[in-house]
């Protein structure tokens, strides 16, 4: 699957109600993953800084994690959920391939990094973050 | 009851039952008296909002739908269903809840039903709302019942339905009745079923605001301007 990339990695956006939260947990993965360099970002909250989410940041955000291999969102809750699949339904306005990811944010998003920095396509990407649900703690 | 422009296109049409009349003056009034609604009742929303939800339904809602008045007021769209569209688009963008995507993609998807037309008839306003309608509950994964914006939602698109696309304030009692009748409901979707049996007794806000969407149609449609703006944007 290294391969059918050429060398481009799946980026990575993590859509959270809160920037803090977004751009803590893109940073914590980064460091997890030991990837400083991963393709994460964050794009949370309100361009104001507030609490919500904007269709705006995470298109952005897409966009610029997105070298061509495709960009897989990972998202908290609710508007966040749904914002993204409205970009994904609707429109354009994402790069070619998005594709939204069903993991929990902060154990999907270490998953994610460590298998786009290895060389993962975005299905394998989007797998080993979804696996993440599995990964029981008790 | 002087007829506004859609009722002159009625009679100018083709005649018949199938007389295109609403044009997309009608829609943008349509939107921009729901931004007065909005805006008037934005308090209500957030009070509701602030029993079982995170107490930012009115700003959201407010901060949406003026965008769309704004956007409409610099340029009208040529035809109905890029006027819903384009407010869609707009609400998508600037609500920030989950009021965005649930709301853009009602106005859109209705839009994307209604067509190409420079006019369009009233049966068939109802069987595209059907269709937005319809997406909204794909999107947020909800039914009638789960105490959402589609309990009044489907009362009203039935109510219009069931009048072949006319009777426009059928649909705005059924819906200000489905919104009502949300209080009894424990809810099933969204943070408000976090709450559990405790969303009990509450008038959804998602709902409240549905309604009130559907009652700015009504008022459109009466030709009752709710407030000093214009859809034609003259300014």
């Amino acid at each position: 699957m290294a391969e059918a990339n050429e060398g481009k990695r799946v980026g990575i956006v993590l859509v959270s109600h809160s920037k803090e939260v977004a751009d803590s947990v893109a940073r914590l993965a980064a460091g997890l993953a030991g990837v400083p360099d991963a393709l994460v970002a964050g794009a949370g909250g309100l361009p104001d800084g507030g609490l919500g989410t904007s269709e705006e940041l995470i298109v952005e955000a897409a966009h610029r994690m997105d070298e061509g291999a495709g960009v897989a969102l990972l998202v908290d809750l609710g508007s966040a959920v749904l914002t993204v699949k409205t970009l994904l339904a609707e429109g354009d306005e994402l790069p070619e391939p998005a594709r939204l990811v069903d993991a929990p944010l902060v154990e999907g998003a270490v998953a994610a990094v460590v298998t786009a920095a290895g060389g993962g396509d975005l299905a394998a990407v989007a797998a080993a973050a979804e696996e993440a649900y599995t990964y029981r703690k008790l | 009851m002087s007829g506004k422009v859609t009722n002159d296109a009625g009679g100018s049409g083709e005649g018949g039952e199938g007389a295109q009349e609403l044009d997309a003056a009608f829609f943008a009034r349509w939107m921009t008296t729901a931004a007065d609604a909005v805006s008037h009742e934005a308090d209500r929303l957030t009070e509701l909002d602030s029993a079982i939800g995170d107490a930012d339904h009115g700003g959201n809602m407010r901060r949406g739908f003026e965008a769309v008045r704004e956007e409409l007021g610099e340029d009208v769209p040529g035809t109905p269903g890029a006027v819903l569209m384009t407010a869609g688009r707009k609400l998508v963008s600037t609500v920030g809840g989950a009021s965005g995507p649930l709301y853009g993609t009602l106005l859109r998807r209705t839009g994307k039903a209604l067509g190409t037309g420079e006019r369009v008839g009233r049966e068939e306003l109802a069987a595209a709302l059907r269709t937005g309608i319809d997406a909204v509950a794909q999107l947020g994964g909800a039914a009638v019942g789960d105490k959402t914006m589609l309990d009044a939602l489907y009362p009203a698109v039935e109510a219009l339905a069931d009048s072949g696309g006319k009777d426009f304030e059928a649909a705005r009692a059924a819906a200000e009745r489905g919104a009502e009748e949300t209080v009894p409901l424990q809810a099933r979707k969204g943070r408000a079923s976090y709450l559990g049996e405790r969303s009990i007794g509450h008038q959804d806000p998602g709902a409240t605001s549905a309604a009130l969407l559907v009652a700015a149609l009504a008022a459109a449609d009466a030709g009752q301007d709710a407030a000093t703006s214009d859809s034609g944007g003259s300014e």
